[in-house]
């Protein structure tokens, strides 16, 4: 038994069927993509784990328990963290801030008012935080105002934010668009050591580069069905695959 | 020292500093001199600086962190009014009963008004705080007249039964309101040169309150809580997905800024015991809503700034009549005299208000950041210094004050 189960997950949006039956079993500690054309279904399926979307009918079990009729903010307390398709990060906030917040979220839990203590004194959390984002590259910057970042910048940091809670299940919509290629490359060599501390991931990526370096499983969605499911090496020769992406482009 | 880094520990030095002072500061010019008419350095004004001062900083808290912008914070400063009054009324008449009795009842109203009004955000949330205090205004003037002596407003009389205390002094007046036997209206003048400058027991007391409450808001702007209220003016999604639940959050920070609005409104009573429903209306909401903006939203200072200006303006401004305008432009010929009279006489007097507008339509366009924003300006044009360098000090010091 998986640590993510997903069963017979339907989800329509008026007379469009975003997601049709589907199911998923993902295993601790593995890497699973999902990869399909555009607009196949997959952030719609994240949607569905995260809470921001409850799914017509199905299950989603993680670790034992439903997912469904939670709040987000439960959901992510119980280990599941999430990097958005376009980032959400606090850009009014410094990255350190970015960065502590999540950190306080895991020790404090969802509402502690925490209020005499300063934040300047708060060096355990501070620590954690000025490591994850030298882990990322992006000590220097800790105290500049998120907003102003690159495209990619912000996503690193989304991703810190996600790994300084250190999640059982962390969950990628497209990890790496918007980088640059040597940042790209960074970032497969930091989700591989991550994989190996033992966190599960789903991650969505059309960059198959990242896709076949980090996957373990690969679920190819198409039209809200997954129309394969297998390990990388028998997705790049199978024809529905190649027939989903119309032609099948440099596969 | 006092939890404090060094930046925010100078600021509130120099707040100290200032507060202390005020009766000198606020009394520049002789009492023989022209110009004397705009000391501000009575009593009864400083005493409404510091009291507005802390409902703005309060204000602050909900608005400036969490961006939720509340129009109906006078509601708790009316309920915190009437609260004080009673427990004068009933109790004794030092006022530090009275005080502690409006900030309970205000933090109660708030809760109770936070918990529905913070079920929507952004404008929806504006109305309904809005709508509660516009109810309560209304309900204060009908049918809860019993409590609130409608529109002649509650105040104190020859019969109060006040159990720690006494109905009425040996020559039959109303006692005074007092801090452990010290008069509120006691003090004592000092006459040096052409200046009197006068130093009021009341209003130390306010100014003691309202230095706690500023350390306070310098506490909870530095504090994780603090952060975390700036997050949900930043991004409530992502705080959802981070495991955080915004609503007790800014539950919090309304009650909060309902208490300090509560302790303002305890703090007039105690200065004058007399609350009016009018203190509740819309534009006392509206009034606080200005302060803040004007001085510099999620500032730490900029509140108290904007809520000393708004009550300068309003008190010494419009004081100056149209007699006072031709002595000073007596100068001019006749003709031009009367020209120029006309011209300045709408933004003066009863016309304080157009002033008002007109700065703050400024502000808000060539100053966002208000009076603080304008401050830093004008310090970085002296300073000199180059940009990356102001980079590295706010990188070696903890956030700075403005933040
Ligand atoms: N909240 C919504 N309401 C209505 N339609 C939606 C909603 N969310 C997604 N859709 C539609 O559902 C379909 C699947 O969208 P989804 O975002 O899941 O695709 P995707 O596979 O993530 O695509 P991409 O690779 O472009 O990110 C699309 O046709 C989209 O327009
Ligand atoms: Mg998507």
């Amino acid at each position: 038994m998986g640590i993510l189960e997903v069963k017979g997950v339907n989800k329509r949006f008026g007379g469009l069927k975003a997601l049709n039956d589907v199911n998923l079993d993902i295993q601790e500690g593995s890497v699973h993509a999902i990869i399909g054309p555009n607009g196949a279904g997959k952030s719609t399926l994240l949607n569905c784990f995260v809470g921001r979307l409850e799914p017509d009918t199905g299950s989603v079990m993680f670790d034992g328990q439903s997912l469904l009729g939670i709040q987000p903010y439960r959901i992510n307390q119980i280990g599941v963290s999430r990097v958005f398709q376009t980032p959400e990060i606090f850009a009014d906030l410094k990255l350190l801030e970015n960065v502590m917040i999540p950190a306080f979220a895991r020790r404090d839990g969802s509402f502690k008012v925490n209020g005499w203590k300063s934040v300047g004194e708060e060096r355990e959390i501070r620590d954690e935080a000025m490591t994850m984002l030298a882990e990322l590259g992006m000590e220097a910057k800790a105290d500049h105002v998120a907003g102003q970042l690159s495209r990619g910048d912000k996503r690193r940091l989304e991703l810190a934010m996600c790994l300084v809670q250190k999640p059982k299940l962390l969950l990628l919509d497209e990890p790496t668009a918007g980088m640059a290629r040597a940042d790209t490359n960074n970032t497969i060599d930091l989700l591989k050591q991550i994989a190996k501390r033992g966190i599960t991931m789903v991650v969505i990526e059309h960059d198959m580069h990242v896709v076949f370096s980090l996957a373990d499983r690969i679920s190819v969605l198409a039209q809200g069905t997954v129309i394969v499911e297998d390990v990388p090496g028998n997705i790049k020769g199978n024809p529905k695959v190649q027939e989903a992406y119309l032609g099948g482009a440099h596969l | 020292m006092l939890g404090l880094n060094n930046k925010d520990l100078m600021l509130f030095a120099i707040v100290i500093a200032i507060t202390l002072l005020a009766p000198v500061i606020l009394n520049p010019f002789p009492v023989e001199s022209d110009l004397a008419q705009f000391n501000a350095g009575y009593p009864d004004l400083m005493q409404r600086f510091v009291i507005f001062g802390i409902f703005a900083i309060g204000f602050n808290i909900l608005f400036g962190l969490t961006g939720y912008l509340s129009f109906g914070h006078a509601a708790f400063l009316g309920v915190g009014s009437y609260a004080g009054v009673w427990m004068m009324k009933l109790l004794t008449m030092n006022v530090v009963p009275a005080i502690i009795v409006s900030v309970i009842f205000a933090g109660l109203f708030s809760l109770l008004v936070g918990f529905i009004s913070l079920r929507r955000s952004g404008i929806y949330f504006s109305i309904l705080t809005l709508a509660f205090a516009q109810m309560s205004f209304s309900l204060a003037y009908s049918v809860l007249t019993p409590i609130t002596n409608g529109e002649t407003g509650l105040q104190l009389s020859l019969n109060d039964p006040r159990i720690l205390g006494v109905s009425q002094t040996a020559d039959g007046s109303i006692p005074m309101t007092n801090f452990f036997g010290i008069a509120m209206r006691d003090g004592f003048e000092l006459s040096m040169g052409g200046w009197l400058f006068t130093f009021n027991a009341g209003y130390y007391l306010c100014a003691a309150v309202m230095l706690i409450a500023f350390y306070v808001s310098i506490r909870i702007f530095r504090s994780p809580f603090g952060v975390m209220l700036k997050a949900v003016k930043s991004n409530q999604q992502r705080m959802l997905y981070t495991g955080l639940n915004s609503r007790p959050y800014t539950l919090a920070a309304f009650v909060i800024s309902g208490m300090y609005a509560g302790l303002a409104g305890g703090l007039m009573v105690a200065m004058d015991p007399l609350a009016g429903a009018e203190r509740m209306q819309w534009t006392a909401s509206g009034e606080v809503v200005l302060m803040t903006i004007l001085g510099g939203t999620g500032t730490l200072i900029g509140p108290v700034l904007g809520s000393g200006l708004i009550k300068y303006l309003e008190n010494i401004f419009s004081k100056i009549n149209d007699n006072i305008l031709h002595q000073w432009f007596s100068f001019l010929p006749d003709g031009l005299e009367d020209f120029v009279v006309a011209i300045v006489y709408p933004f003066i007097g009863k016309g304080w208000h157009l002033t008002l507008g007109i700065v703050f339509m400024l502000v808000v366009i060539f100053l966002p950041g208000g009076i603080v924003e304008g401050g830093q300006r004008i310090g970085r044009l002296f300073r000199r210094k180059p940009p990356e360098d102001r980079n590295n000090t706010t990188t070696a010091a903890a956030p700075s004050a403005a933040e």
